[in-house]
């Protein structure tokens, strides 16, 4: 239940913008067809609400016939034309527009009865392929059914609300944005992040990962949504309201300020160019990097293409959607991480673990299934020719993983050499510094590779044994823990000894309060989340390399996560005073009363 | 109007692909046209309904035509139903 307290809520800033408004809670379910009356005057719009339905209907399933024309052939293809013809059966359509007419009753209900009929005809059939075309029927009727309530939802949109769900499809993004919606908030993340992306294209601001948003909040309760921060604030105070009001206008004028730094170099005061790439998971992200100037991507999380199917996909596929990236990242860089399944990210598994993030995931599933390693390496060697394509390796935990997996890369070599497909016989290899062992041997690992990146998230979590996703204990994770300093300097330090650079690709590196630190550290490459890349480039562009070094070094000093902050907030203030900051806002100093222990 | 008695041919029977012809071909003619089996009528220029008959091989239809150009109605439907729908099993 939602009482009138405030209460904040973290999740995962999807599409930046702030929204204040009401909330429209979207509950998707099978579609349950109640038997309504329809006052006479509302009958024509009743049955033009059924016409536009089954107009979709037939929309939709053209698209479907033309695709499995494509894939299944013309004569299997027949089943769906069925199904178009049912829409069209004049037969079949009078009678349902005249028994709305004639009984006064929704469109749905009426839908459903009168096909419903014909259903029942085709079950009492002793023929199992008659019965069998009874789902194809259901189908149909099903697919006017949603059409129709979806019609009607839209008509519930006017004046404006912030869609909660808990999750939406890129399918649900779309029929909402044809409306006027203030923005998406919903409970789930990560295998929904396409709708997240379609969200950043259509500029609706929205939150993901919320995990629970749907028990806080009921239709028409007052909410405001920070897609910066990734937080939701569920009945806000004036004061809140007032607050977040003024921190989005300043946001809104800061990027555009932003916009004038678009084409120049992330480099400091003193020259000291730093690598700034973003982090990407689907193709249509590359344009979004790009509209912020020129960019490389720092990482792309290739299971992304995992996402809705419950196979891998073939080694052709993958060098078509590895191509096509790395030729649109050109003349930039694009690391490419190799599959990273198990822990939090799902994917369809058949067996359960009681501990997954310490289970079987990252390069683990890889290396115990050599064969999709080998198909995801023969994929991105033969995209490489560019040589603009790297490789990154996620959850490595110790050196010989490492060299097992460098031996399947070359292996992956041998077998493209032998076959005289071209590649980047020099294609550098990396690896994901996330895991604490990993980071407490950063040196030997630098020995064997070409470059390190630091993911932040979970090296975190590890290495503080918080799990964030654990309300109890998500207080717990904080990434100016000077342990986690400590360890981002040590990884810095072993790889700079061998002569190869650091990267970040956690969202720390996308916190402007840590930039300033990262720099001074000597971290090599920023890659973070498009829309965040001309804020920390303006960061960057405010102080010498011996500045930062100062400031890091200083930073070191301090024995505790608050004091850390503390002092590089007032750096931040004082070298960037117009950097609209989110922290007495932010994530960690909005619960109020009893944040820390 | 014309009456006609025909018996299923081809092996699946009358179903989605063959039904989807037989309206196809109806909607072609002015007539009204009617199948009746075992006691059920309905009307075959209606896909669901011709859907709905479930006529296996061998069962036994009524095919009335009504309007103007029943006749030739009638004589391309028969055919349809003769060459099995055209089906190459």
């Amino acid at each position: 239940m939602s009482s009138q307290s405030e209460i904040t809520l973290n999740g995962i800033g999807a599409a930046a913008g702030i929204v204040i408004g009401k909330v429209f809670v979207y509950t998707k379910h099978v579609p349950r067809i109640e038997e309504k009356s329809v006052p006479a005057a509302d009958v024509e719009k009743e049955i033009e609400r059924l016409r536009n339905a089954v107009a979709r209907s037939e929309k939709e399933l053209q698209k479907i016939l033309s695709f499995a024309e494509q894939k299944i052939g013309n004569s299997k293809a027949k089943i769906f034309e069925a199904q178009i013809m049912i829409l069209s059966d004049a037969i079949l359509f009078d009678s349902i527009y005249k028994r709305i007419k004639k009984e006064l009753k929704n469109a749905e209900f009426v839908v459903h009865g009168e096909i419903a009929k014909y259903q029942q005809l085709m079950m009492n059939s002793t023929d199992e392929y008659m019965r069998e075309r009874a789902h194809d029927v259901e189908d149909v009727k099903n697919r006017i059914i949603r059409n129709i309530q979806e019609e009607k939802l839209i008509s519930r949109f006017e004046g404006g609300s912030i869609v909660v769900s808990q999750s939406l499809t890129p399918a649900d993004t779309i029929l909402f944005s044809r409306n006027e919606i203030l923005g998406y908030a919903t409970d789930m993340g990560g295998v929904t992040s396409h709708a997240a992306l379609l969200s950043r294209s259509l500029k609706i601001p929205a939150v993901v990962g919320l995990r629970d948003v749907t028990s806080h909040v009921h239709t028409d309760d007052l909410i405001i949504l920070d897609g910066y921060s990734g937080v939701v604030i569920v009945n806000p105070s004036e004061e809140t309201v007032a607050q977040y009001k003024r921190r989005g206008r300043e946001m809104a004028r800061f990027e555009h300020r932003l916009n004038e730094l678009k084409d120049l170099p992330a480099q400091t005061i003193d020259g000291k160019l730093i690598e700034l790439s973003s982090n990407i998971e689907f193709i249509e992200e590359v344009r979004f990097t790009k509209a912020q100037g020129s960019h490389g991507v720092g990482l792309y999380r290739t299971e992304g293409m995992l996402i809705g199917r419950d196979a891998f996909p073939s080694e052709e596929e993958q060098f078509r959607e590895y191509k096509t990236i790395a030729e649109r990242v050109f003349p930039n860089r694009v690391i490419m991480r190799t599959f990273d399944i198990g822990g939090d990210k799902v994917f369809a598994q058949s067996y359960s673990e009681e501990n997954p993030f310490l289970g079987w995931r990252g390069i683990r599933v890889t290396l115990d299934r050599p064969e999709i390693f080998l198909a995801q390496m023969r994929a991105m060697l033969r995209a490489s020719t560019k040589k603009n394509l790297w490789v990154m390796f996620p959850m490595i935990s110790s050196v010989t993983e490492v060299r097992r997996a460098k031996e399947l890369v070359a292996q992956a070599k041998n077998s493209l050499t032998a076959e005289k497909l071209t590649f980047d016989d020099h294609m550098k290899i990396g690896v994901m510094i996330e895991v604490p062992s990993a980071a407490v041997v950063a040196g030997d690992i630098a020995k064997e590779v070409d470059f390190l990146s630091i993911g932040t998230n979970d090296l975190i979590q590890y290495l503080l044994a918080v799990d964030r996703g654990n309300g109890i204990v998500s207080q717990l994770y904080q990434e100016f823990d000077p342990a986690v300093l400590l360890t981002i300097r040590h990884i810095i330090k072993e790889a700079h000894k061998k002569k190869i650079p650091v990267s970040m690709c956690g969202e720390m590196a996308g916190d402007p309060i840590a930039t300033l630190l990262l720099v001074g550290l000597g971290l090599d490459e920023f890659s973070v989340i498009p829309y965040i890349l001309p804020e920390i480039k303006k960061i960057i562009r405010s102080v010498t390399l011996r500045e930062a070094q100062k400031i890091a070094a200083k930073a070191l000093m301090f024995s505790t996560w608050e004091e850390v902050k503390e002092f590089l907030v007032g750096n931040l203030k004082r070298l960037t005073p117009d950097i609209p900051l989110p922290e007495h806002l932010a994530k960690d100093s909005t619960a109020g009363s009893g944040a820390q222990p | 109007m014309i009456e006609k008695e025909i018996v299923i041919k081809n092996r699946a029977g009358l179903h989605t692909r063959p039904a989807a012809s037989l309206v196809k071909m109806a909607a072609k003619y002015k007539s009204e046209f009617f199948i009746v089996k075992d006691g059920l009528e309905i009307n075959a220029k209606s896909i669901i309904g011709v859907m709905t008959l479930a006529a296996e091989q061998g069962s036994v239809l009524l095919l009335r035509f009504d309007g103007e150009d029943e006749k030739q109605a009638c004589d391309a439907i028969v055919d349809l139903f003769e060459r099995g729908f055209d089906e190459s099993q």
